[in-house]
C-alpha cells in the first residue's frame, strides 16, 4: 500500500493513419500517489487525452496502437490485463470525466440509469438498490434526487457535468481522470464545478489526474504537475516547483500567457507559432522551432532529462545540471 | 470567379493536413474518386454500357426485330449466345438494343425531373415565403403517392408511349430534386456573394443561375446518378406491367414480361434481360455512392 | 401527446385534398371516354350521350370534382365502370391481402436488414462489412419483378416446394414477402450501418465504455437506441415506397390485392377505381408517416419533450 497508486512508464501510443504513423504519446513517465492530484498540462494535441484513454484501455483501435510501456495501477500492469479484467476496473476503480457534458451523456437514456448502470455492473446491486444509490449520488452533486428519471436534455450544461461527476464517483473509485472537465462550461459555472470536484475528491479520498490547458485550474486543485508537449512530458514537479521556478522555456511561456493582476504590465505574451504537425515532428527537441532560447544542439538531439528534488525537466539548457535560468 | 470560390470550398472541406496546390474542384473530386475502387468499377461498367448502347448496330449479331419461325425458343448456343425468343428473335441482339432504351429513358426522365424539380427548388429556396410553402406542399402531395403508382396513373392517363413513360417517371422523381436544390439554395441565399450580386443589381434569374445553381451541382449530380438507376428500374417495371414500352420494341422490362409465359421452357428469356437491368442499376448505384463520398465527404447521410 | 397526434392528423388533410385534386385531374386527362368504355364498341352515339348525361360527365370539371370530393368525404368513391360495384367495397375486399403483404414485407426487411447493417458497422472495413454492404446494394439494385421470377423459377419449378401463385396458405406468402421487402431491407441495412458508424464515434458511447459495463449493454442501451432513430425515419419513408411494390408483387404472384386492382383498372380505363385506389394508397402512406412520427417520440425523449411543449 505504500507504492504509488499509478505508475506510468515509457508509454508510447501511435495512431496509424493513411498519411503515416503519428506518435501521440512518446515515452511518457509519471506517477501518482493515493489521494493526490496530478495535473497534466499542455495545448490540444499534446497527447493528454490519449494518455487518459490508455490508462482506461480505451484508445480507439484502429487506428491507435499502444507500442510500449507499462501502466501499473495498484500493483497490476493494466496493459497486460485481459479485456475482461479491464472491464472490472473501468468505472469501478478508475473512472473518467469527459470534457463536454453536452455530448458525453446519452440523450435517450435517463440520467438515473446512466449513473446506476456502473453500480449494477460492478457492485452487484439490484436495480432498485442501484437506483437508490444513484439518487444519493445526484444529491451529492447538488441535484435533487427526484430528477433521476429525467433525460440529459432537461439539464443545463453545468448540471450535466455534475451528473457526469456523479457517474464517475458512483462506485467510489481510487482514481478519477478528469479530461478538461470545466472547459466547455461558462466561467461562473466552472468555479462551482471545480469546487464541487475538490470537495468530493476530499470526501471520497480519490486520486485524480486533471487534464487541462488552464493553469488556473491547475493552481486550484493539483499537487503535482506534468507539462506535456508533442507527446512528451517536458517538465514535471510539484505545484510549488513549477509555479515558483519553472525551467523549461515552454512552461515559462505558458505561465506568461496568464494575465497577472498584480503586475502593472498586464500584457499577455503568447508563445509564438503553433504546435508542430504530429506527422511531421521537428528533429531534436520538438519545441525548438518555437523556443526563444533555442541552441544548435536543440535542432539535432533529443534533450536528456535532468532532475533536482523531483523537479524534472527535458531541456538542453539544464543538461548535466547546468546553468539555472 | 465561381469556380475559384468552389475550389476554396472543396479544399477547406478536404483534409486540413493535405496541403495540395489549389486546383480545379473537379480535379479534387477525381483525386478522391480514384481512391475508391468500387466507384471506379461502377463507372467503368456505366461507360461500357453507354458504349454498347451507342454501338448497338455494330455489336448486335442480328437485327433485334428479325423474326425467324424456324428458330423459336432455342436455348443459348454458339449461333445465339443468349438463345432466341418465341418469335425466333436473337436475344443477345435484343438485350444489346435494350440498353439503348433503358439508358435513354433513364437519362431523359432524370433530365425532366432534375430540370423542373431543380427550378422549383431554386425558386423555393431563393424566394422563400408563401410561394416556397405552396410549392413544397405540392411536392408533399406528389410524395404522398408511392412513386410507381403515381407513374402508373400518369401513364394510364397519357397513354403508353416512350415519351409518356419518361414524363411519368420524371414527374414521380421531381420532389427529390426540388428538395435537394431548395436545401442548397437556402444555405446560399443569405451569403455575402448573393447579397453582393443583388447590390450590383443582378436580376433574380441571373443570381439563381450564376450563384445558386453552381452551388447545388454536387448534390444534384449525386441525386441524378442514383436517380437514373431508379428511373431505369421504374421504367422497366412499368414496361413489365405492360404500361410502358410496348412489344415488339426491344426493351428489357417488356422482354421480361413476354418471356414470363415461357419461364418453364425457356428461363433464359427472363434471366438475361433481368440480369442486364440489375447490372446497369447496380453499377449506377455504386458509382453514385462513390461520387457522393468524393464530391463532399460531409454529404454522407 | 394525444393532442399532438390530432394536430398531425390535421396536417394530413391538405395533403389528401391535394392528392384528390391531382388524381382527379390525371384521370380526367385520359383520352378514353368512360361512357364509351362502359357500353363497348357496339353502342350508338345516342346511348353514349345518354350515359354521359347520367354519369354527370357533361357537367363542368370543377362541378364533377366537387361531387367526387363530397361523396369521397362520405366514404363513397363511386362505382366501378367494369363491375358496377361500389369502389369502396372493392378496395376493402382487396385491402387485407395488401396489408398482410406490406406488414410481412416490412418485418422481413427489419429482421434481415437491421442485423446486416449492425454487423457491417461492427466489422467496418473488413470483408464482412464489404460483403454485407454489397448485399445491401444488390438488394437495392435488382428489379423486384426479376427477383420474383427467379425465385419462382428456383422454388416453384426447379425445386418445387412453393406455389407460384394464389393466396391460400402461408406457403403462398413466402416469395411475395421476400420480393416486397428486399428493397426496404437493403435501405434499412445501409441506413443502420451509416447510423451505427456515426453513433459509435459519439462521446456518450465512450462514456458508457468507460463505465466498464458489458459490451452487450453498450450496444443495446447506448448504441442501438440512438441508431434506431434515423433508421425508423427511413424505414417509415420507405414503407410508402414499398407499398407501391405491391403492384408488381401482386401481379406476378396473382394475389388479389389493391395493387392489382389499380393496374387492372388502368388497363380497363376504369377511372373511378383508379381514383379511389390511388387516394386510398395516399391515405395509407399518410397514416404510416403519422405512426412513424409517434414512434419517434417513443424512441427520442427530446422529441417527446417538444410534443409536450406543443400541448
Amino acid at each position: 500500500m505504500n507504492g504509488p497508486l499509478l505508475e506510468v512508464s515509457d508509454l508510447k501510443v501511435v495512431y496509424k493513419t493513411y498519411e503515416g504513423t503519428v506518435a501521440a504519446v512518446n515515452g511518457l513517465d509519471f506517477s501518482l500517489h493515493r489521494g493526490k492530484t496530478r495535473g497534466l498540462v499542455g495545448e490540444s494535441g499534446a497527447g493528454k487525452t490519449t494518455t487518459a484513454l490508455s490508462i482506461l484501455g480505451l484508445v480507439p483501435s484502429p487506428p491507435g496502437v499502444i507500442e510500449s510501456g507499462r501502466i501499473v495501477f495498484d500493483g497490476r500492469d493494466l496493459l497486460s490485463l485481459p479485456e475482461r479484467e479491464m472491464k472490472k476496473i473501468r468505472g469501478n476503480r478508475i473512472s473518467m470525466i469527459f470534457q463536454d457534458p453536452m455530448t458525453s451523456l446519452n440523450p435517450v437514456v435517463t440520467v438515473g440509469v446512466q449513473i446506476s448502470e456502473a453500480l449494477v455492473a460492478h457492485q452487484n446491486l439490484s436495480e432498485a438498490a442501484a437506483e437508490k444509490r444513484a439518487m444519493e449520488m445526484l444529491e451529492k452533486v447538488q441535484i435533487p434526487g427526484a430528477r433521476f428519471k429525467e433525460y440529459p436534455h432537461e439539464f443545463s450544461g453545468g448540471m450535466r457535468q455534475r451528473v457526469v461527476i456523479a457517474m464517475a464517483l458512483a462506485c467510489n473509485p481510487a482514481l478519477i481522470i478528469a479530461d478538461e472537465p470545466t472547459t466547455a462550461l461558462d466561467v461562473t459555472i466552472q468555479a462551482q464545478v471545480l469546487e464541487l470536484m475538490r470537495s468530493l475528491k476530499d470526501e471520497f479520498s480519490t486520486a485524480m489526474i486533471m487534464i487541462t490547458h488552464d493553469l488556473g485550474v491547475v493552481g486550484e486543485v493539483c499537487d503535482h504537475i506534468a507539462v506535456m508537449y508533442a507527446g512528451r512530458i517536458v517538465e514535471t514537479g510539484t505545484l510549488e516547483q513549477l509555479f515558483r521556478s519553472a525551467k523549461h522555456p515552454y512552461t515559462t511561456g505558458l505561465f506568461r500567457c496568464i494575465p497577472d493582476i498584480e503586475e502593472e504590465t498586464s500584457l499577455i505574451q503568447p508563445i509564438e507559432g503553433l504546435m508542430p504537425e504530429p506527422l511531421d515532428l521537428p528533429k531534436g527537441c520538438a519545441f525548438h522551432p518555437r523556443c526563444p532560447r533555442c541552441m544548435d544542439v536543440c535542432r539535432t538531439t533529443l534533450p536528456p532529462a535532468s532532475e533536482e528534488n523531483g523537479h524534472r525537466v527535458l531541456c538542453h539548457l539544464y543538461a548535466g545540471g547546468g546553468a539555472h535560468a | 470567379m465561381n469556380s475559384e470560390r468552389q475550389s476554396i470550398v472543396t479544399l477547406s472541406a478536404a483534409d486540413g493536413k493535405t496541403r495540395e496546390k489549389r486546383r480545379s474542384p473537379w480535379w479534387e473530386v477525381w483525386r478522391r474518386l480514384r481512391r475508391n475502387k468500387a466507384a471506379l468499377v461502377g463507372m467503368t461498367v456505366v461507360v461500357l454500357l453507354v458504349v454498347v448502347a451507342v454501338l448497338a448496330p455494330v455489336l448486335a449479331p442480328y437485327d433485334p426485330n428479325q423474326t425467324n419461325m424456324t428458330q423459336r425458343l432455342k436455348a443459348p448456343s454458339s449461333a445465339h449466345p443468349l438463345g432466341t425468343d418465341n418469335f425466333g428473335r436473337d436475344m443477345l441482339s435484343r438485350v444489346i438494343y435494350g440498353s439503348r432504351i433503358s439508358l435513354y429513358v433513364g437519362f431523359v426522365a432524370v433530365g425532366i425531373g432534375a430540370i423542373f424539380g431543380g427550378i422549383l427548388g431554386a425558386i423555393c429556396g431563393y424566394y422563400g415565403g408563401r410561394l416556397d410553402n405552396f410549392i413544397m406542399r405540392c411536392m408533399d402531395v406528389l410524395l404522398a403517392i408511392p412513386q410507381i403508382i403515381l407513374a402508373i396513373a400518369i401513364v394510364g392517363a397519357l397513354g403508353t408511349s416512350l415519351l409518356n413513360l419518361m414524363i411519368a417517371v420524371g414527374i414521380s422523381q421531381l420532389p427529390r430534386y426540388a428538395r435537394v436544390v431548395r436545401a442548397s439554395a437556402l444555405t446560399v441565399r443569405g451569403q455575402e456573394f448573393v447579397e453582393a450580386a443583388k447590390a450590383v443589381g443582378a436580376s433574380d434569374a441571373r443570381i439563381i443561375v450564376e450563384n445558386i445553381l453552381p452551388n447545388c451541382m454536387a448534390p444534384i449530380i449525386v441525386q441524378s446518378t442514383l436517380g437514373v438507376a431508379q428511373a431505369i428500374l421504374s421504367a422497366a417495371a412499368l414496361s413489365f406491367l405492360g404500361l410502358g414500352i410496348q412489344p415488339p420494341t426491344a426493351e428489357w422490362g417488356s422482354m421480361l414480361s413476354s418471356g414470363r409465359q415461357f419461364l418453364r421452357q425457356a428461363p433464359y428469356l427472363t434471366f438475361f434481360p433481368g440480369l442486364a437491368i440489375s447490372i446497369v442499376v447496380l453499377a449506377l448505384n455504386i458509382f453514385g455512392d462513390g461520387l457522393r463520398d468524393s464530391l463532399d465527404p460531409k454529404l454522407r447521410q | 401527446m394525444l393532442r399532438y397526434f390530432f394536430k398531425r392528423l390535421m396536417f394530413l388533410i391538405p395533403v389528401l385534398f391535394g392528392v384528390s385534386i391531382l388524381i382527379f385531374s390525371i384521370v380526367h386527362l385520359a383520352p378514353g371516354d368512360p361512357a364509351e368504355v362502359m357500353l363497348g364498341p357496339a353502342a350508338t352515339q345516342e346511348d353514349i350521350a345518354n350515359l354521359r348525361e347520367q354519369l354527370g360527365l357533361t357537367k363542368p370539371l370543377y362541378v364533377q370534382y366537387g361531387i367526387f370530393l363530397g361523396n369521397a368525404l362520405k366514404g363513397d368513391l363511386g362505382r366501378s365502370i367494369k363491375s358496377n360495384a361500389p369502389v369502396m367495397e372493392e378496395i376493402m375486399e382487396r385491402f387485407p391481402a395488401t396489408l398482410t403483404l406490406a406488414l410481412l414485407g416490412m418485418t422481413f426487411a427489419i429482421v434481415i436488414g437491421l442485423p446486416l447493417g449492425i454487423i457491417a458497422a461492427l466489422k467496418q472495413n473488413t470483408w464482412v462489412d464489404a460483403l454485407c454492404s454489397f448485399l445491401a446494394l444488390v438488394g437495392f439494385s435488382i428489379p423486384n419483378f426479376w427477383i420474383a421470377l427467379m425465385l419462382m423459377l428456383l422454388l416453384s419449378i426447379y425445386i418445387p416446394i412453393l406455389p407460384s401463385s394464389g393466396f391460400d396458405s402461408w406457403k403462398n406468402l413466402i416469395m411475395p414477402t421476400i420480393v416486397l421487402g428486399i428493397q426496404t431491407m437493403a435501405v434499412i441495412a445501409r441506413m443502420t450501418r451509416s447510423s451505427m458508424l456515426e453513433v459509435i464515434r459519439q462521446d456518450y458511447v465512450r462514456t458508457a465504455k468507460a463505465k466498464g459495463i458489458s459490451d452487450r449493454l453498450v450496444l443495446t442501451r447506448h448504441i442501438l437506441s440512438n441508431v434506431m432513430i434515423p433508421v425508423v425515419t427511413i424505414a417509415g419513408l420507405y414503407f410508402g415506397h414499398q407499398l407501391g411494390g405491391v403492384v408488381i408483387t401482386e401481379t406476378v404472384f396473382s394475389i388479389p390485392g389493391l395493387g392489382r386492382l389499380i393496374v387492372d383498372a388502368i388497363r380497363a380505363q376504369d377511372y373511378p377505381v383508379v381514383q379511389g385506389g390511388v387516394l386510398f394508397f395516399a391515405l395509407c402512406v399518410g397514416i404510416v408517416n403519422l405512426l412513424v412520427d409517434l414512434l419517434y417520440a417513443v424512441l427520442d425523449p427530446r422529441i417527446k419533450a417538444q410534443y409536450r411543449a406543443a400541448k
